[in-house]
């Protein structure tokens, strides 16, 4: 069948609420909603219905049960899209349960979270012994993660996976757990508490983002957030997975496979920690130079050794080293090209490609999408190619297209490979032997390996060719990244 | 009256004076298209035609019109005054840039004549010292005008001007009237007796003179030989070698043009200084021992071959050393230079042979270019060109093309006549019309507007965000395009059906083809897999062949976007295996006389590809209700129990539950533990391709389902699923109402649904789909949710649209026809990828999943 993916699910979205407070039934004022009633409250998606099943003197629960409407869900966020398929088809994922259920909480329970009771003004100011039980949270990172948000702010965490089908037991456990919070806490602290970090928890990919979402987060955070040791994961969390509406045709693609979306652009695992990025040498002296960082530099110098002032970077990501070569006058004529269109819209944004009067004096020639694959006219008339770790991202049979395609058809004076030395994976703690460094990488070469490839690249192409190692060179297993300068 | 001869494609330079009548004259003598005017571009950059300021920006304008016609081979008039040298100097280098002809025609009239004229258009405004000064200039450059024209009239006087007629002149090179067939016959080099053997051997009837030698050859069948030139030298008997084909292009059973060796004989034999070697000097030996009749006889045909033809309405070129397109048809001195010599490099190689620029790497051209000049072991296909010279001089083979069929004909060398400077190239294997990378694809392939030429819809527009996104899965996820010649279309469903219970029955995918005319259907179970591509070759040998693969893979299976289906390539090999042993056993190789075919089928079960969405998605939905949904009930249970009026709550939540289940036990049907290649199936249901024939073209749905049965029970590795199908007669109730029947178990079953295809010949006025697909209820609640079946849901649901699935299904359809069409017919590998790149850019278009 044709993969896509559907609506999160849509049952799961209960949250219960119960205090054993004496004088229990006092939770109905509290909460604003009378304990004998039945109400309803229409949600853009759904409804949101509020009971009480249990309301005595020494006992007294609350019930959210949240009734999505999955087909309303995917019609409703059709307007204003030029095709109402369309709609239906860019809303089918991001409606994550728990998202669904904190706006709910801020619809329903909007004056009890700020912490409001005429009727009892002193007990919502009071901590009250409660049980907050969600009988599925999905919870990125399994119960541990729940542990470790809500313990902090005073909870007991009971949290136990749920398996994802138990005729199926070797899948293992969902996402979701089953949660429950007992402790003893203010009210509105823990309606809120539960708006912001039951999304944070789902850590999927929300979007109805609203200008004032941060506004949002510190009033919902008042009194609890500031002193949560992981404060900055939460508000990260909360504000970063909030993305645009429009799906690029990419993602599209991407769902008709079985891959999840992440794989299309797969994290770029850094060898080691990363310099501040486009920080004015904010490096502090004592703090080590990043092997990405003495790969910049190794290639900017391979550069300026042959003279070569016109360069385009074959492969050039969000554009780092085209950030490098404007900052340095020597280089005249800078472009760059990459495959994936993420990475150049960073890189485009990276050299304010597109606003105004380009940076550099004009000097960034072109950043334009192109595949490596393919021979392109675009590639030629530059003195230097830069291909940095970019071979490695090549199945071994395009491998030869490759080679022709830069050496045979753009054929510029210079080129410059480097890769990953695969002796040096060693060296990695934490990198399972044999594993490589990324998961995108589809070999790793060894330092003979390498001057192998290049050594019969370089004859068939008329280039000389001379090997550099980058980073550390160790004695043993040489350094981390290994550099081809070929030339001709 | 002045018969003026100008090229059908070329420059017509207008010479004359302001007021020498040559807008007139072009007027009555050349389309307004075809009419380029000074006046009138510097109207277009200046508003006023007189505007002699404008100038300079008019003649850019005009320059740059002249170019781009000239580049698209068009017949371009210039109507200026162009009397200095100095102008026309910037029209011919245009021409020469195009490799045109340039041709000028002086008007010459009396000034009093231009002068008079020019008064009765007082909006020129022209002082009276202009025309004389004109005329001084015109006077001046006439001298220039034979050296810088081929050729120029000069028409002198109204009345000769009047007078004057136009005629159409052809270029040598064109022969498009002459449609074969053909048999291109590869570089001779004196082997008179090959020649024989060859012509023989593809059917030509040799003449003989009283001495018995061959004067001449007819083929009984109408076919034209032609000649890609090197006749001579090296070989024994260069005299022998011309003396028959002499004979036959003077009867008009051959063509030939130049090759190096005759230019260079030529040179020779008039006396000229040449090097003498490269076998010149047995050429010279034999040729003195000729009688001065035939040296005379020689030389005149030698020097009168021409460099290359155009045959056959432009399909098919001819020149020595091949033509890149822009040359095609075009006369000029490099032009020749590129047809006798190639593109050389002006470097040259050990072995001090010159490097030859490898042009047909990058040829994307329409036409078949066919040439000779370097020696190869076999003959073989580049983007559609091919070179023949086999080295029969060098003990190799003397090699024949038949046009338009495509077929090498080739006989041996008698003996080793001349020994090569180097080793003849390694052989780069390959017969006719192999899938291989010859070099790289061009990011113009795929990249750009202007979409796919198709066989069933014309072209396919492709936009450009679409390729984009394609560029860069099919870059970094897509198998080997050697291996990806197709990417399967998508289906549209039948229309929504208004069936309680039903989004999709079969009334409708069945009436839908009632309606257009078609009167018997096939209808296909559909697995609930994932599509599956197979590509198997019978052999490594086979693969190394046809698609280029040196290394020793046999084959690809991958999936809808291109991707391997599996990720360890032994598994892909297996899986091979198994098809390869299933594919001999059924005895397809043989019946489709071919050794590789392309099979187009579902992998099951759902969960061997689909593993992370069943986990990510349906099993954590499942879950997520399993963990829910008791909870809800039971508190649902205690507020009922204290009396509180929950208004149908608790019957919804509990009716959630039963979706919920339904909709686990639907994707669980389709999960089976795959160990190793056990559990594993592979249900074909169409040969897409084999050699030479498009199967999926050539043979109905009934074929496709007979061909797929049969590699299932030849199979047995347990690996190939049948499916199964019936035929339905639309006219018959019966038959509908049985095949509904059928589609009811099956899906009450838990089967995916059927896919309903026409059978029988297809009305060519109205569009059809290729197929529409009818899904079970169950199934669907995979694809709509667990509860798209309450009532409500469904009245809404029915509402969807389905216009522009169905117009992407026939788009998609339309380009994987023709991916297929271009693969069979031995197309060059940036003409597939093409219309595979076109399939996967279509689909980043947004349709709704769902359908």
């Amino acid at each position: 069948m044709r993969h896509f993916n559907i609506v999160r699910h849509t049952w799961g979205v209960l949250l219960t609420i119960t205090t054993t407070l004496d004088q229990a039934t006092d939770l109905g004022f509290l909460l604003h909603k009378h304990p004998d009633r039945v109400q309803r409250f229409e949600q853009s998606h759904g409804t949101a219905h509020v009971f009480y099943p249990d309301a005595d003197e020494r006992r007294c629960t609350a019930a959210l049960l949240l009734d999505v409407d999955p087909i309303e869900l995917v019609r409703t966020r059709g307007r204003g899209t030029p095709d109402f398929s369309l709609g239906q088809y860019v809303n089918d994922r991001p409606y994550a349960a728990s998202s669904l259920l904190a706006s709910a909480m801020s619809n329903v329970f909007r004056t009890a979270m700020r912490g409001r009771c005429d009727a009892r003004p002193e007990l919502a100011q009071t901590p009250i012994p409660l049980e907050i039980a969600l009988p599925a949270l999905p919870c990125k990172g399994g119960p541990g993660q729940a542990e470790r948000f809500f313990a902090p702010l005073g909870w007991d965490v009971s949290a136990v996976p749920v398996p994802l089908d138990p005729e199926f037991g070797e899948w293992g456990d969902s996402r979701y757990v089953t949660l429950k919070l007992t402790g003893t806490l203010r009210l509105a602290d823990a309606l809120n508490q539960m708006y912001v970090l039951l999304p944070v928890l789902d850590d999927a990919k929300h979007y109805w983002m609203a200008p004032d979402e941060v506004d949002k987060l510190i009033r919902a955070g008042e009194g609890w957030l500031a002193a949560h040791p992981d404060r900055g994961a939460i508000t990260r969390r909360y504000l970063a997975n909030r993305r645009g509406l429009v799906r690029s045709a990419l993602g599209r693609l991407a769902d008709a496979e079985d891959a999840p979306e992440e794989e299309l652009d797969p994290v770029q695992v850094e060898e080691e920690p990363a310099p501040v990025e486009d920080g004015e040498d904010q490096t502090p002296k004592d703090q080590p130079v990043s092997l990405a960082e003495h790969r910049l530099q190794a290639v900017v110098r391979a550069l300026h050794d042959e003279n070569a002032q016109r360069v385009i970077d074959l492969g050039c990501g969000t554009g780092k080293l085209l950030a490098r070569l404007l900052k340095d006058g020597f280089f005249t004529e800078i472009s760059g090209t990459d495959v994936s269109h993420r990475a150049l819209s960073h890189a485009w944004r990276r050299l304010h490609w597109d606003d105004g009067p380009r940076r550099g004096d004009g000097r960034v020639r072109d950043v334009f999408q192109g595949a490596l694959t393919y021979a392109d006219d675009r590639f030629a008339g530059y003195e230097a190619a830069v291909l940095m770790e970019v071979v490695e991202h090549i199945d071994p049979p395009r491998l030869g297209a490759v080679e022709r395609v830069v050496f045979g058809h753009a054929a510029p004076r210079v080129v410059i490979v480097t890769t990953p030395n695969a002796e040096h994976n060693v060296r990695y703690e934490g990198l399972a032997p044999g594993a490589m460094r990324h998961p995108d990488h589809r070999f790793e070469w060894t330092r003979a390996e390498f001057r192998a490839w290049a050594d019969r690249v370089a004859a068939a192409h008329g280039y000389r060719v001379r090997h550099v190692p980058v980073g550390d060179d160790d004695p043993e297993v040489g350094a981390p990244t290994q550099m081809g300068v070929f030339t001709r | 009256m002045t018969e003026i001869r100008v090229p059908e494609m070329g420059l017509v330079v207008l010479v004359g004076v302001t007021g020498s009548g040559k807008s007139h004259f072009a007027r009555s003598h050349f389309k307004p298209t075809q009419v380029v005017s000074s006046d009138h571009c510097r109207g277009v950059v200046s508003d006023d035609e007189n505007d002699q300021s404008a100038s300079g920006d008019a003649f850019d304008l005009l320059h740059y019109i002249v170019g781009k016609r000239l580049r698209r081979g068009l017949l371009t008039v210039v109507d200026a005054t162009n009397v200095q040298s100095r102008s026309r100097e910037a029209l011919l280098r245009i021409a020469k840039e195009h490799d045109v002809m340039s041709v000028a025609i002086v008007l010459d009239v009396p000034e009093s004549l231009a002068a008079e004229r020019n008064a009765v258009r007082p909006e020129r405004n022209l002082p009276p010292h202009v025309i004389p000064r004109q005329r001084r200039e015109l006077r001046r450059g006439m001298r220039d005008l034979a050296r810088q024209f081929r050729r120029h009239h000069v028409l002198t006087g109204a009345d000769e001007i009047d007078a004057a007629t136009i005629v159409y002149e052809k270029a040598w090179n064109d022969k498009r009237e002459l449609t074969g067939p053909f048999d291109v016959i590869g570089d001779v080099h004196g082997c008179r007796a090959e020649l024989e053997d060859l012509l023989t051997r593809l059917g030509y009837e040799i003449e003989r003179d009283a001495q018995g030698r061959a004067v001449g050859a007819d083929h009984p069948g109408g076919r034209t030989a032609v000649f890609v030139g090197d006749l001579v030298d090296r070989g024994p008997d260069s005299p022998g070698v011309l003396r028959l084909v002499m004979g036959m292009v003077g009867a008009g059973d051959a063509l030939c043009v130049s090759g190096n060796h005759e230019a260079k004989l030529v040179r020779a034999l008039r006396g000229r200084k040449v090097r003498v070697g490269h076998g010149l000097e047995k050429s010279l030996e034999q040729f003195a021992a000729e009688d001065d009749d035939f040296r005379g006889g020689a030389l005149n045909f030698m020097a009168g071959l021409i460099s290359h033809y155009v045959l056959d309405d432009g399909r098919l070129v001819v020149a020595h050393a091949g033509l890149k397109e822009e040359y095609h048809g075009r006369a000029s001195g490099r032009v020749r230079s590129f047809a006798l010599y190639g593109d050389t490099t002006g470097e040259t190689d050990e072995y001090g042979l010159p490097v030859r620029y490898p042009w047909a790497r990058d040829y994307r051209g329409k036409a078949m270019v066919v040439y000779g000049h370097t020696p190869i072991p076999e003959a073989e296909w580049v983007n559609n060109t091919i070179c023949l010279d086999t080295g029969a001089v060098f003990g190799g083979k003397l090699t024949a093309l038949r046009y338009p069929e495509r077929e090498l004909v080739s006989v041996p060398a008698r003996q080793v006549w001349y020994e090569p400077t180097r080793p003849l190239e390694a052989p780069a294997a390959s017969s006719a019309g192999a899938h291989r990378e010859n070099d790289v694809l061009n990011i113009g392939d795929v990249l750009g507007e202007q979409g796919v030429e198709t066989r069933l819809m014309g072209r396919v527009a492709v936009r450009e965000e679409n390729a984009r996104a394609a560029l860069e899965v099919m870059s970094r996820f897509a198998v080997d395009p050697r291996w990806l010649v197709y990417l399967p279309p998508t289906m549209a469903p039948a229309a929504t059906s208004p069936l309680p219970g039903h989004l999709e029955h079969p009334a409708e995918a069945l009436a839908a083809y009632r309606d257009k005319g078609i009167t018997r259907v096939v209808c296909e179970e559909k697995h609930m897999g994932s599509r599956a591509v197979a590509v198997v070759c019978r052999d490594a040998a086979v693969a190394a062949e046809r698609f280029g693969m040196p290394d020793g893979t046999t084959g690809a299976v991958y999936t809808r976007t291109g991707r391997s289906f599996f990720r360890d390539p032994s598994r892909t090999a297996e899986v091979l295996d198994r098809l390869r042993a299933a594919i001999g056993a059924a005895g397809l190789w043989d019946e489709l006389d071919t050794g590789w075919l392309v099979i187009d089928g579902e992998l099951l079960p759902w969960s061997a590809k689909a593993m992370d969405l069943i986990r990510t998605q349906y099993a954590a939905a499942g879950a997520a209700a399993r963990a829910a949904l008791p909870m809800a009930s039971e508190v649902l249970a205690r507020a009922s129990e204290r009396g509180l009026d929950l208004g149908g709550l608790r019957e919804h939540i509990g009716r959630r539950a039963v979706n919920a289940s339904l909709f686990r036990d639907a994707y669980a049907r389709y999960c089976w533990t795959v160990d190793g290649l056990t559990g594993l199936r592979f249900a074909p249901f169409q040969i897409l391709a084999g050699e030479g024939r498009s199967w999926a073209d050539a043979r109905d749905h009934e074929w496709h389902m007979a061909v797929a049965g049969r590699l299932a029970e030849s199979d047995t590795s347990d690996l190939v699923q049948r499916t199964e199908f019936m035929t339905v007669d639309l006219g018959s109730p019966q038959s509908e109402a049985a095949v509904t029947e059928w589609w009811e178990k099956l899906t009450a079953a838990g089967g995916e649904g059927m896919v309903v295809k026409p059978l029988g010949p297809l009305p060519d006025e109205v569009k059809i789909q290729p197929g529409l697909k009818c899904r079970g209820p169950e199934y669907l609640r995979i694809i709509y949710g667990p509860d798209y079946t309450e009532p409500e849901n469904l009245d809404r649901l029915r509402r969807r649209s389905l216009g522009r699935k169905r117009s992407l299904a026939m788009r998609e359809h339309a380009l994987g026809a023709e991916a297929l069409a271009r693969l069979a017919a031995g197309e060059p590998m940036w003409r597939v990828h093409q219309a595979v790149f076109a399939v996967l850019a279509l689909e980043s278009e947004p349709v709704d999943p769902r359908l």
